[in-house]
């Protein structure tokens, strides 16, 4: 920041010696002082987004194990498999009983593949589903913890209807009638991030993104130039704080300085203080009103005009 | 596949043999050789569907903001007014279909993909509401690339938007009917399009969650003949039926009496029944 600052006030300095000496360069140099500034911006974004993707960074079990004082992990969606990239099971947080679902990656190439680099299939959703149904029963509220780049794109999962898996959470979270809390933690990309991001309250950590597709992807389809991602993150509107100013989430959970992954038990420890004090509020509520308000809020998402 | 061209064409991707527009629109834009289903239009679509004259629009005059900036956006808006002839992606309303009201919507791939932002969440989203409010049956032709990424994060939640309203029809006990058209891919797939209680397709129409390019990305190799068209989605169990052009409004007229709108007699000759099965 003070760098930029730093040439755009040589950049004003030069246009008064200039303007002096009778020379007009104000609009030569206003349209430098507008792009230092525009690839300031794309490299900020750029930081985050990097952040967001550091393999050091903690992952849901990470998180999990630091804020549980009991987890247990629970597999399957009774129809197909396990999902190595999508992870539940119930806990306790402060001694209230919760149900914890989230994308999970790997740290090393080995836990990568093994994770499908958090990319889920059909039956990661499915098992998610099926997870938050049972919270619902048992009238725990859930946690959700976001972070991957998308649902995995592959030949099986098209088979086994990605599309419809991610539509049905979509539909069942918005009515479950109990406390659902989603924390974006790392990265938050399009309908495999949504496929488990309906709840009450949205939370982002504060290098967390989350967008519609990735920056690559963006900067492919709509720049036709993968290279542009830097420049489409910047343009996509993707930070914790964008998305708290376009109002889509609640609120930014402040990470230690440089980032969760250089100390992982107090960024857990912030996301802990956050549960705990919206579980205080929502487990109040009736469920009935809890479902009532939850869809008011989906519904308000939108920038439009009627004539 | 099936990369048409859009406008006037002289043959069919399909067969090649030659067409000229007028045959093929009195044939609802299906090939009289091959019965290869081009794209079509959501006002030619009311034409054939809807009893004459019974289509009121809803949300009319509804527009596309620019929430995020997004630079050239408001010009690709202006440009896909032209090109489409819509304001808009979807058109949504309320007709009568051998005599029965309804809620129809109708997308258009001509209007930027049919991609879906603000606006045809929004629509989506009151269309199947405008069904509780009314006690009607409501039914959408989809089709589309997907998000409206132009409108960042906004056109990701529509998804929530239109499936939180389909919520609101199931638990009304209301039936939500899905036309699944030529190409549906991306969000639209993975929210309300597939969450119809009746799930219908068009023959040959391409359905998908990932693209077929994205996909072939991700696996490094060609996909197989056929993969994600509608009677592949008939195979894996995703859709329950696929329904030729021709078919569609005698179909829907059996399947509302099924339903309990309108009466069992009514309209049953009105023409065949779809395909189910081997189609």
């Amino acid at each position: 920041m003070s760098g930029i600052k730093k040439v755009q006030n040589r950049l004003e300095e030069l246009g008064k010696i200039a303007a002096d000496a009778g020379i007009d360069i104000a609009d030569e140099l206003g349209r430098i002082s507008a792009k230092v500034e525009k690839s300031s911006l794309s490299a900020r974004v750029w930081q985050r987004v990097e952040l967001a993707r550091n393999p050091d960074r903690p992952r849901a079990l990470d998180i999990i194990n630091n804020i549980c004082d009991d987890f247990i992990e629970l597999h399957g969606d009774r129809h197909f498999a396990d999902d190595p990239a999508m992870i539940g099971g119930i806990g306790f947080i402060d001694g209230i009983a919760v149900t914890i679902i989230g994308n999970q990656k790997g740290r090393n190439l080995k836990e990568t593949m093994a994770r499908n680099g958090g990319m889920a299939n059909p039956e990661g959703y499915r098992k998610a589903l099926r997870l938050a149904r049972q919270a619902e029963k048992f009238r725990r509220p859930i946690i959700t913890l976001i972070d991957t780049q998308g649902a995995y794109p592959g030949l099986g999962a098209e088979e086994r209807g990605i599309g419809e898996a991610i539509a049905m959470n979509l539909r069942e979270f918005s009515q479950l009638k109990t406390p659902i809390i989603c924390i974006v933690i790392g990265e938050g990309g399009s309908g495999g991030a949504l496929g488990i991001g309906v709840g009450d309250k949205i939370y982002m950590l504060e290098n967390a993104v989350y967008s519609v597709i990735s920056p690559e992807g963006y900067a492919s389809i709509l720049l036709r130039d993968a290279s542009l991602a830097r420049h489409a993150a910047a343009m996509m509107k993707i930070t914790a704080e964008d998305i708290l100013g376009l109002k889509v989430c609640n609120g930014i959970i402040r990470e230690p300085a440089g980032g969760a992954h250089l100390d992982p038990a107090t960024a857990s420890g912030a996301i802990r203080d956050v549960i705990l004090r919206d579980l205080k509020d929502l487990m109040t509520r009736n469920p009935a009103v809890l479902v009532r308000y939850r869809n008011q809020k989906i519904r308000k998402f939108g920038h439009f005009t009627e004539e | 596949m099936s990369t048409q061209k859009e406008g006037a064409q002289d043959s069919c991707p399909a067969c090649k043999s030659r067409i000229d527009e007028e045959s093929l629109r009195a044939n609802l834009m299906v090939c009289p050789s091959c019965a290869h289903h081009f794209r079509m239009e959501p006002i030619d679509r009311i034409d054939y569907l809807a009893d004459k004259g019974s289509f009121s629009e809803i949300c009319k005059g509804m527009k596309s903001l620019n929430p995020i900036s997004m630079e050239g956006y408001i010009e690709k808006l202006c440009e896909a007014e032209k090109k489409a002839r819509m304001s808009e992606a979807v058109i949504t309303g309320t007709c009568a279909i051998g005599g029965v009201p309804v809620v129809l919507a109708l997308m258009s791939f001509s209007f930027m993909g049919g991609s879906m932002g603000s606006v045809v969440g929004e629509k989506i989203a009151r269309a199947i509401l405008t069904g509780v409010d009314r006690k009607l049956p409501v039914i959408v032709y989809a089709t589309s690339g997907g998000a409206r990424m132009q409108e960042g994060i906004f056109s990701l939640m529509q998804m929530a938007k239109t499936a939180s309203a389909a919520a609101e029809l199931d638990r009304a006990g209301l039936p939500l009917f899905l036309v699944l058209c030529d190409p549906t891919t991306g969000g639209v797939t993975a929210s309300f399009a597939m969450l119809g209680d009746i799930t219908i397709a068009e023959p040959g129409a391409l359905i998908g969650f990932a693209g077929p390019r994205v996909i072939e990305g991700t696996i490094k190799q060609s996909l197989p003949e056929g993969f994600q068209r509608a009677e592949f989605q008939l195979e894996k169990g995703f859709v329950d039926l696929i329904a030729p052009r021709g078919e569609q409004r005698g179909l829907f007229i059996r399947l509302l009496a099924l339903h309990g709108f309108g009466g069992p007699a009514k309209g049953a000759n009105d023409a065949n029944g779809a395909k189910g099965g081997a189609a």
